[in-house]
């Protein structure tokens, strides 16, 4: 089994990894210590010092914090609610439902059609990055992507405390 | 096991009959939750390495008959683009070991081969040495009519040891339109060939009354006739390699290896989705169209614009099984886009398999840590056999790409970023057609060049440019002279890489092609576009966007072949369909529009037909891709330059001198700061946009297909139901919502 360092994981959250590098770690056994680093890799990464559990996405994390609350948190700082609520209904959105916006994105005939379906853009209150698009109909309930059982991966999986 | 089933045409093991060792492997699992209640692998603690070599061994014979018989077929989807597989299966049906191929038939064979079990096969019409048996019937285990099963037993000593299957995708299978998976059927009763599970030879030779049943029924006897002689040719070789196998290793040995190599493949499933997942609940719903409400040629039930809901639901859990549910799917309808449980655990598992499951014993062993709900009267379950299943990838492709975003959210969550894909583009549009070809005979065309579909951006890169299909692992879009200009009467005029299908993100989606096709030499000929005009039918992941939709470019009546004679230029894509090559260049009745899925339509010589294929979906916020990337999509042609600035909010600019675009990275920071504010400025909070939304729901101000998806999904599943409802605070007794 090859080692998979910090500074490789490192280059692969950055997006600078090279493509003969990624094709040797996809050929290779998956290591169980991956999560242990890549979590230190990502602390590092923030400027803040709650204790990440486990990310969610390019920027949002599952985060501890001092009162024992564990919440979603942006990279920038932001805090949403409760990682057990959807943190899409504490953003920001846009939605794309018209001709109009739609080929901001899409030439013509490229794109879906209004009346068939709408891009919901939701964005981070604090930095405004994009965190998530939803391709969905007109009148589709907000969808929760991914809900962990925190305590079942810690204490089952990963054979450690989660507090 | 009970003896008192015993009977004279017993084929089993120690005189049971194969019902009873199914029952039997069956109640073993429920019990002890491993496969055949295997809790020690011996033969593997004994001996691993020979274990393995037994395995290698296996695979080896499988992939070598594959590689071999291919060459019998003259089917460009069979011979060029590899659109067969083979595989060994247990007495009882569970795959043991498999080619390479399409193997999302490892499973609908295993229900096939379960069908004849629990059908009392033994007993009627009797199962022995040489025997031939064939399948392609979706309600006994398949995905579509047109991939026909042929299934053989091997026998020693009196036993069935093993059963050997192969199948292979055949052109055309004589339906009420034309193709492979034909779209234009509206029920069973019009969408061709149908082969429910039977015996059609003795003696390792097929009746002739099967062949001229099949022949007089498809538009492509001869290839069909080929694809059988191909079939049957890879099983017999599979089977004498299984032969020299056990004459080497000894009966006993064989056949405790198959049951280990099983449950060595359920351990490794869960040792996988231990290690890449996190445990809990994930929801990866999408969607697909058909906009068939002005389409003429219907008959009214079939003549409806229908929006399709596949709420797909997965749950990880903490022993490493995995659960799918699409409880809350629309109901099947009067088309040939729906589904069997047997298709859909087939595209489950093809796309599990090229993902998580453990490479080294890819069988069956995954399916026994893998559960699924397919709600009884949905497209992903009929509850009517009339419904019709010819062309069931249509939904099945949308319907399953949440797979990779459930997946890729695990692995994301988890640090194995290398394993990340947002989704894929579906193989569309598809280009069906027939008539009378350059030969003066008749054709049926299925051009499977939409394998050329894009990936979805990876975790750490963008996705792969026009080489994917989730069906089959080693697509291949086939060669212009060979596989498509010798069958189908269309020249190619050009195939390139078609700019903005990949969805924009941070990492693109891999973008698809396109090609432009003249038809020549053809008295009468009709064709018809295969895709995705009104929605998405994939989304991004973490911010990126989906890929495109398809739309129909096609030109009659046209001065193509006064250009040929003049020698002036033609056009070799469309490129910007704002600004398209082809209309520059060709006169004629222009054809440009949403409609992606369309029936039949006359061509005539020198007619022009666009085949525009799907990007993959895209991931991260846009404007975090590098301005390195942009540069050199703009230099490759992979965008078209005026989407530049307002998705990535990249200014450059093209210095005129070799060509080539360049970024002007201050006012790139500048452009982007100002994306930031403007997306400060038109979005609101969620909970205040929700507060309109809701008022426009309750209002049912939707249009009507929407509005009857929602109907639908209710009145199929009130889990489903209530969550909708309870979500936009709408009231029981409410006029639209309240589906009994």
């Amino acid at each position: 089994m090859a080692e998979i360092t910090k500074q490789v994981i490192g280059k692969m959250v950055n997006g600078t990894i090279s493509w003969d590098e990624l094709v040797r770690i996809m050929r290779s056994e998956k290591e169980p210590d991956r999560f242990v680093k890549y979590l230190e890799v990502l602390q590092d990464q923030v400027a803040w010092k709650d204790r990440i559990l486990l990310p969610l996405s390019a920027h949002l994390y599952v985060v501890q914090k001092e009162d024992g609350a564990r919440i979603v948190k942006c990279d920038c700082g932001h805090e949403f609610s409760d990682y057990r609520e959807n943190w899409k209904l504490d953003a920001l959105i846009f939605v794309r439902n018209s001709e109009e916006t739609i080929k901001e994105i899409y030439p013509e005939h490229m794109g879906c059609n209004p009346q068939w379906m709408e891009l919901r853009e939701y964005y981070c209150p604090g930095c405004k990055t994009q965190l998530d698009v939803e391709a969905v109909p007109l009148g589709y309930p907000v969808v929760f992507n991914f809900l962990p059982d925190l305590e079942g991966f810690y204490e089952h999986w990963l054979d450690k405390p989660l507090k | 096991m009970s003896n008192e089933l015993k009977r004279e045409s017993a084929v089993g093991w120690n005189g049971n009959t194969l019902a009873e060792m199914l029952t039997h492997s069956e109640k073993l699992f429920s019990e002890t939750g491993h496969y055949f209640g295997l809790e020690k692998l011996e033969l593997k603690e004994r001996d691993p390495l020979r274990f393995e070599r037994l395995f290698l061994k296996l695979r080896g014979s499988l992939v070598s008959a594959r590689e071999i018989a291919r060459n019998i077929s003259a089917s460009p989807i069979v011979k060029e683009l590899g659109e067969l597989c083979f595989t060994v299966f247990t007495p009882e049906g569970d795959s043991v070991a498999l080619s390479t191929g399409i193997i999302v038939h490892v499973h609908t064979m295993s229900d096939a081969v379960k069908f004849m079990i629990r059908n009392g096969f033994e007993e009627d019409p009797g199962i022995k040495p040489g025997d031939i048996f064939c399948n392609n019937d979706v309600l006994a285990g398949n995905v579509h009519n047109c991939d026909i099963h042929t299934i053989i037993p091997l026998f020693r000593e009196g036993e069935l040891v093993s059963w050997i299957a192969g199948v292979t995708h055949v052109p055309d299978v004589g339906a009420r339109t034309p193709g492979s998976s034909p779209v234009g059927p509206m029920s069973t009763y019009d969408q061709g060939l149908t082969i429910p599970p039977q015996r059609i030879g003795e003696n390792d030779a097929v009746y002739r009354s099967f062949k001229d049943t099949y022949k007089r029924t498809s538009r492509t006897p001869l290839l069909l006739e080929l694809d059988e002689k191909t079939r049957l040719a890879g099983c017999i070789m599979i089977r004498e390699a299984i032969e020299n196998l056990i004459a080497e290793e000894g009966l006993d040995v064989y056949k405790q290896f198959m049951r280990e190599a099983i449950e060595n493949g359920r351990r490794g499933f869960v040792r996988r989705v231990k290690r890449m997942l996190v445990p809990g609940r994930y929801r990866v719903p999408s969607f697909c169209d058909v906009p068939w409400e002005e389409e003429k040629g219907h008959l009214p039930q079939a003549a409806v614009n229908t929006l399709v809901n596949s709420p797909l639901e997965v749950g990880v859990k903490v022993d490493g099984t995995i659960s799918t549910s699409l409880d809350g799917a629309s109901r099947w309808g009067y088309h040939s886009m729906n589904c069997s449980p047997s298709a859909l655990q087939g595209g489950m598992w093809v796309m599990l398999t090229q993902s998580i499951a453990d490479a080294e014993s890819v069988n069956d062993g995954g399916y026994y840590a893998f559960e699924q709900h397919f709600p009884v009267g949905s497209w992903s379950n009929p509850d009517n056999p009339e419904a019709g299943t010819a062309h069931a990838w249509h939904f099945l492709w949308s319907g399953l790409n949440g797979m990779f975003r459930f997946l890729s959210q695990g692995y994301y969550a988890r640090g194995f970023l290398e394993e990340v894909v947002a989704g894929y583009g579906t193989t569309t549009n598809i280009l069906y057609g027939s008539g009378i070809n350059m030969f003066g005979e008749p054709f049926a065309a299925t051009n499977m060049e939409m394998t050329g579909a894009g990936f979805g951006a990876r975790g750490c890169r963008d996705g792969l440019n026009h080489g994917y299909a989730m069906w089959n692992p080693e697509s291949d879009i086939g060669d212009i002279e060979t596989s498509w200009e010798l069958w189908e009467p269309m020249l190619y005029l050009g195939r390139k890489v078609k700019p903005n299908t990949g969805g924009p993100g941070k990492f693109r989606g891999g973008n698809a092609m396109e090609s432009v096709r003249l038809l020549w030499k053809s008295k009468s000929a009709v064709f018809q576009h295969v895709g995705h005009g009104m929605v998405f039918v994939n989304s991004g992941l973490f911010g990126g966007y989906p890929s495109n939709t398809g739309y129909r470019r096609s030109v009659h009546e046209t001065n193509a072949f006064d250009l040929i004679r003049e020698r002036k230029p033609l056009p070799s894509c469309d490129r910007d369909p704002e600004d398209s090559e082809i209309e520059k260049l060709i006169r004629g009745r222009h054809v440009v529009d949403d409609k992606a899925l369309t029936l039949p339509e006359p061509y005539v010589d020198g007619d022009i037909y666009l085949s525009v294929i799907q990007g993959g979906p895209g991931l991260g916020d846009p404007l975090e891709r590098s301005t390195a990337n942009i540069e050199k999509d703009l230099n490759e042609g992979h965008i078209l330059p005026r989407f530049v600035k307002p998705i990535y909010g990249v200014v450059c600019s093209n210095d005129g001198a070799n060509g080539n675009w360049t970024v002007d990275h201050e006012a790139t920071r500048k452009e982007r700061e100002q994306i930031r504010g403007d997306r400060a400025r038109r979005a609101i909070p969620v909970r205040e946009w929700l507060d309109k939304e809701r008022r426009r729901v309750l209002d049912a101000d939707l249009p009507a297909w929407v509005t009857r998806m929602y109907q639908e999904s209710i009145e199929l599943s009130d889990g489903w139901g209530k969550e909708f409802k309870d979500f936009w605070g709408i009231p029981e007794d409410h006029p639209t919502y309240n589906v009994p």
